[in-house]
C-alpha cells in the first residue's frame, strides 16, 4: 500500500500517480482507477508514453517473468518506483531492469492503453450506497469504493478464487485525492472532523483486500490540508510505504540556491518490513525530484559545489567513479555551472 | 507468570520484538493466542520460519490460536450474514464494542481437557490499530484490563502487547492509552530510533524497564539501555556506542 502525501498543488503527485498506472499498462497488469476529482477515463488518457527502444520487446518479457516469479501466494506486490537518471553516456537499456522509463511530453497511445483491462470508479457516477453497508459505520463514498474493489478482485480472480484461471495477473489500484472534500469526508476542512475513523477504517479494509489478493495500490492524499495530525500518524501506521512530495512552488525554497536544480523534495517516511525482520534501507534519505521536459526524475539531493576561486575541478576519475553509483544525480551535479562535454 | 509486558516503539518499528516473543513462547511450549491486527498470517509465518518455528504446524496442533485481523474484517464486511451465536471478534468495526474480542481471547486461552500446554500467553500486534478502527481509548483500556484479569490472574498466563507512540504526537487518544499501559506494566521494552538520526549499523536503541516499583514501595525501576542491529535471522544487542562497526 503506497501512500503518497500530495504536494500543495497536486502537480507532482499526479505525475507519480500516472507513472504507477503507466507502468501497470506496460507490465500488462490490470488497472483500477478511482477518483472523485477527475473522471478516470480522462486520467487514463493522459498517461506518459513509455520510452521504447530496440530491446523493448525483450525487456518486457524479462520484466513479466520477473514479476510473476516474485508473486507470493496471498501477499501483495509493492510497487516502489524509483526513477533513476540515466547516465549521459549509457543508454537506459543497460540500466536496472526494474521498471521502465517514460517520456512525459508524449501521451501513451490508445492501443497500448487498451491492451489491459481497466476498471474505473468515479464517485459522482456511482449509485448511492446499498443498505447492507450501513453496518459498516463508514463514510459512504469510501464504503462504495471498497465494495467496488472487492467485487473486481473476486470477479476477476485476483484473489486466487478461480482455480480455472491459468495466468495470474496483478491488479494495480490507483486512488486519487483520498480524504479530500470531494469524497464526502470533512477531515480536510474541520478539526475535529465528524467521523475521524472513516479514513483509517477504509485503509484497514483496503489493506486486508490487498493482502488477500495479487494487487498493489497507490493512494494520493492532500495531507497538507488535513487538520487533524493524529489521523496522519494513524494512517502512516496502516500503510506499507509512505512517501511525501514537497514541491518548491510558491515556497521560500524556490529561490534557495541549494535547491535551484530541483523542483521539490521527496520524503520517505516509511518503508515496508514485509516477510522479514529487516527492511531495505537505502544509504541516503535525502531525495529530490525534478521535472524536465521529457523526464521526471528522483535523485539524491546533492549540494552544489562551492565554486570559489580555488575550486578543484571534478577530475575525470571522480566523474567516472561517481557515475558508477546507482542514483547518479551526482554525475550531473558535480559539473555545477560549468558544462562538461562527454 | 502473570506478567504484563508492554512493547513500545517510537520513531522506529518494534515489530521484531513481537516476532521474538511469538517464537519464544511457542518454543517454550506455551499456548499462544495471537491477535494479529496489522499483518497477514504469511508474513509472521515467514519470519517465524527464519527464527526456527513453524506457525502453521503450531496452529495444526492447537498450540497457536491466530486471529488474523485483516482477513476477519473482510469476512465480516463482505461475507454472508453471520450466525447469531458467534459474533465476529472484530465486531467493533461496526459497533465499537470490544466485548466480542475479549470473549474470543478468553475462549481461546481457557484450557480444555487434553491440553498439556504450559501457561497461556496473549500476544497483541498492535493495540494502536484498535483506536484507528473506531474503539474509544477507554474501551481499549477496559479490554486490556479484562484480559489481564482473565489471563494473568485467573489463568496465570502472560500478556505481551505492542503499541506505537511518537514524540510530540498529536494523537492524544493513543498517548493516553500508552501512558496508562506503561503505568500498569511489569516490564516495558521500548524501542526507539537513535537520537542522532539514521544510521546503517545501529538500527535503534532499546530500553528495558523492569517495574520493580510496582511491587515494592522502596524499589526503583531498573532501566537498562542497549542498542541493536537487526539482521535477517537475528537481532544483535550491544552496549551503547559499542557497535561492531565502531570497534
Amino acid at each position: 500500500l503506497v501512500f503518497t502525501e500530495e504536494d500543495k498543488y497536486g502537480l507532482y503527485s499526479n505525475l507519480l500517480f500516472k507513472y504507477f498506472l503507466a507502468e501497470g499498462i506496460v507490465c500488462g497488469h490490470d488497472l483500477f482507477v478511482a477518483s472523485a476529482k477527475e473522471h478516470p477515463d480522462n486520467i487514463l488518457k493522459e498517461l506518459p508514453a513509455p520510452l521504447l527502444d530496440d530491446t523493448y520487446g525483450k525487456e518486457l518479457g524479462d520484466e513479466a517473468a520477473a514479476v510473476k516469479s516474485e508473486d507470493f501466494q496471498d501477499s501483495m506486490k509493492i510497487a516502489w518506483r524509483y526513477q533513476n537518471l540515466p547516465k549521459m553516456e549509457t543508454s537506459p537499456t543497460t540500466y536496472t531492469k526494474f521498471g521502465h522509463y517514460y517520456d512525459v511530453s508524449k501521451k501513451m497511445s490508445p492501443e497500448l492503453c487498451q491492451s489491459v483491462k481497466q476498471h474505473s470508479f468515479y464517485l459522482h457516477e456511482e449509485l448511492s450506497f446499498e443498505p447492507k453497508m450501513k453496518a459498516w459505520n463508514m463514510n459512504s463514498g469510501y464504503a462504495r469504493l471498497l465494495q467496488s474493489i472487492q467485487r473486481i478482485i473476486s470477479q476477476e480472480g485476483f484473489d486466487g478464487s478461480d482455480p480455472q484461471k491459468k495466468q495470474r495477473n496483478v491488479l494495480r489500484i490507483g486512488i486519487q485525492s483520498l480524504g479530500s472534500v470531494l469524497w464526502g469526508d470533512d477531515i480536510c476542512c474541520s478539526d475535529p472532523p465528524e467521523d475521524p475513523h472513516s479514513l483509517t477504517k477504509f485503509l484497514y479494509v483496503l489493506r486486508g483486500l490487498l493482502r488477500k489478493s495479487l494487487s498493489a495500490c497507490i493512494i494520493t492524499v492532500p495531507a497538507h490540508l488535513i487538520q487533524n495530525k493524529a489521523i496522519m500518524e494513524r494512517v502512516t501506521n496502516l500503510s506499507d510505504i509512505v512517501v511525501g512530495l514537497e514541491s518548491f512552488i510558491g515556497s521560500e525554497r524556490e529561490t534557495n540556491p541549494l535547491y535551484k536544480d530541483y523542483h521539490g523534495l521527496v520524503h520517505v517516511h516509511q518503508i515496508p518490513r514485509l516477510n522479514s525482520l529487516i527492511c531495505d534501507v537505502s544509504d541516503t534519505k535525502d531525495l529530490a525530484f525534478r521535472l524536465k521536459r521529457k523526464l521526471f526524475t528522483i535523485e539524491r539531493l546533492h549540494l552544489p559545489p562551492d565554486l570559489s576561486d580555488t575550486v578543484s575541478r571534478a577530475s575525470k576519475q571522480d566523474l567516472a567513479g561517481s557515475a558508477k553509483l546507482l542514483s547518479s544525480g551526482c554525475g550531473a551535479m558535480a559539473i555545477g555551472k560549468k558544462h562538461l562535454d562527454f | 507468570q502473570g506478567q504484563f509486558t508492554l512493547l513500545r516503539d517510537t520513531q522506529t518499528d518494534g515489530s521484531f520484538l513481537v516476532h521474538h516473543f511469538l517464537s519464544f513462547y511457542l518454543r517454550a511450549g506455551c499456548k499462544v493466542c495471537f491477535v494479529a491486527l496489522l499483518q497477514s498470517f504469511s508474513h509472521y509465518n515467514i519470519v517465524a520460519q527464519k527464527l526456527g518455528v513453524s506457525l502453521a504446524a503450531a496452529k495444526e496442533r492447537g498450540q497457536l490460536v491466530f486471529l488474523e485481523g485483516l482477513k476477519s474484517c473482510l469476512d465480516l464486511l463482505f461475507g454472508e450474514e453471520e450466525q447469531p451465536g458467534q459474533p465476529s471478534p472484530l465486531q467493533f468495526l461496526s459497533t465499537s464494542e470490544l466485548r466480542a474480542l475479549f470473549d474470543f481471547v478468553r475462549v481461546s486461552l481457557t484450557p480444555t481437557d487434553g491440553d498439556s500446554w504450559k501457561g497461556p500467553v496473549l500476544l497483541v500486534d498492535d493495540l494502536s490499530v484498535l483506536l484507528s478502527l473506531g474503539a474509544a481509548p477507554v474501551a481499549v483500556l477496559d479490554f486490556i484490563h479484562y484480559c489481564r484479569v482473565s489471563v494473568c490472574y485467573q489463568l496465570k498466563g502472560n500478556i505481551v502487547v505492542l503499541v506505537h507512540s511518537n514524540e510530540d504526537s498529536e494523537d492524544e487518544e493513543n498517548e493516553l492509552v500508552v501512558n496508562s499501559l506503561c503505568h500498569h506494566s511489569d516490564l516495558i521494552l521500548w524501542a526507539e530510533g537513535l537520537a542522532t538520526g539514521f544510521c546503517k549499523d545501529v538500527h535503534g536503541q532499546i530500553k528495558i524497564i523492569k517495574r520493580l516499583s510496582l511491587w515494592q514501595a522502596e524499589e526503583q525501576d531498573l532501566v537498562q539501555t542497549y542498542q541493536y542491529k537487526i539482521q535477517d535471522r537475528n537481532v544483535t544487542f550491544f552496549a551503547r556506542g559499542l557497535s561492531a562497526a565502531v570497534l
